[in-house]
């Protein structure tokens, strides 16, 4: 049976270094999707706070995160002491095109 | 009070009960948003500082594992503006059908207020976040900081007091010398968390090197500098040789660190910076110390 795919996508909304028009452009493809998915306005943010939402978000199954650089998003989910599964997808904004993301994005699980 | 309708709502025990979301509800229940608006729904949302759980028909979009819950939707029945589940988080429920993104982000705004949750602050998350793949506990980091954002933790370097760390300013983390410092938020790679290459590395350890000519002690030097500008006398003053090389090289430094001016101006008085240097160094050298026995 396959896991269930968890879509989190952040928004960055507290700097400019995640092109508006990249961003914008995925939340919109998710939001026109069927997929349920969780919306942050900015994990550094949360990180920062310790909210404790971040390890129900990264809780099993196949996950998959919007943002920016993989490492980045490792280390401020490892800053409030939690681990992303392995298996945990992080998806470029910063790098990648809308087109890239999106598509990786609502890519049903294997 | 049991909730009527079908929300994501198995609950861990509480962990915070300022946590807020808002769920954009197409489960049981409610009418699907028109898809234009629900994006227009879900940008503004987050624009507002709002995290967001957007539930299809049948889907669940993860668990609020304390606070408060508005559940927005185009409700068929008539739903209760507040109810509690059995693991005291509480729900409320708007129906947003004929409202615009900005009428139903008021809505939220004022449960928000409602439930006694503060706005969040405005603040740029700038802090260190460190790369335990890459750190070797050297305690450089520890050591530079003038402004406590490091400290120890069972012999291992963590970052303590991100709320201190000076916004803009990545300067711990070109002094590290492994670049196992990010700032997720900074404008280049690889302290943005980019791939680090062996050039980075390189260039990394050849900042150490500028450091250490320095004496160690950067923040004093670069005060130095700073007031040494501000001097209308500077000029005839550093006819020195030397001293003028010094300064050319802080400039450099200054520059390559990438400190913002506003860091310059925030510092200590020179006192205050030797004392909350040597302060930093003790604690780096304890902490060294501490880890070879
Ligand atoms: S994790 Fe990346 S995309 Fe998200 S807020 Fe931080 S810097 Fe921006
Ligand atoms: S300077 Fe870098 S390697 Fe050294 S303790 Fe700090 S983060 Fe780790």
């Amino acid at each position: 049976m396959t896991k269930p795919l968890r879509v989190l996508y952040c928004h960055c909304t507290y700097a400019n270094v995640v092109p508006k028009a990249t961003k914008e452009e995925v939340l919109r493809r998710l939001t026109e999707s069927d997929v349920p998915f969780d919306a942050v306005p900015d994990l550094c943010e949360m990180s920062a706070k310790k909210d404790p939402a971040l390890a129900d978000l990264a809780a099993d199954g196949c996950l998959k995160i919007a943002a920016c650089y993989p490492r980045a998003v490792k280390w401020l989910f490892h800053a409030v002491g939690v681990k992303l599964p392995d298996t945990a997808e992080v998806l470029n904004m910063r790098t990648d095109t809308a087109d890239a993301v999106a598509a990786k994005l609502l890519e049903p699980p294997a | 009070m049991s909730i009527p309708l079908p929300l994501p709502l198995s609950a861990p025990p509480p962990a915070s009960a300022a946590a807020f979301r808002v769920a954009v509800y197409e489960g049981t229940g409610a009418n699907p948003f028109p898809p234009g608006e629900r994006t227009a729904l879900v940008t503004a949302l987050l624009a507002k500082g709002l995290s967001v759980s957007v539930i299809r028909p049948g889907g669940s979009a993860g668990n609020l594992v304390a606070g408060s819950l508005l559940v927005l939707g185009h409700f068929t029945d008539e739903q209760p503006d507040h109810a509690a589940t059995d693991s005291g988080v509480s729900v409320y429920f708007r129906n947003v059908a004929g409202k615009s993104a900005a009428e139903a982000v008021e809505l939220a705004v004022q449960v928000r207020a409602a439930a006694n949750i503060p706005e969040p602050a405005k603040w740029k998350p700038w802090f260190p976040v460190i790369d335990y793949d890459r750190c070797t506990n050297c305690m450089q980091c520890l050591s530079f900081c003038l402004f406590d954002v490091y400290g120890v933790n069972e012999g291992k370097i963590q970052v303590q007091n991100n709320n201190k760390c000076k916004t803009d300013c990545p300067a711990c983390s070109r002094v590290c010398p492994e670049v196992a410092i990010l700032f997720p938020k900074y404008r280049h790679g690889p302290i943005n968390g980019d791939v680090v290459s062996a050039d980075d590395v390189r260039r990394e350890s050849m900042k150490v090197d500028i450091s250490s000519l320095l004496g160690g002690d950067i923040y004093a030097a670069l005060r130095d500098r700073n007031a040494k500008f501000k001097s209308r006398f500077s000029k005839e003053r550093d006819s020195d040789k030397a001293l003028e090389e010094r300064q050319k090289c802080l400039v450099k430094l200054g520059e390559k660190l990438d400190i913002p001016p506003e860091v310059f101006a925030s510092l200590p008085s020179p006192d205050e910076i030797q004392r909350k240097a040597a302060e930093a160094n003790a604690k780096a050298q304890a902490a060294l110390e501490a880890n070879k026995s």
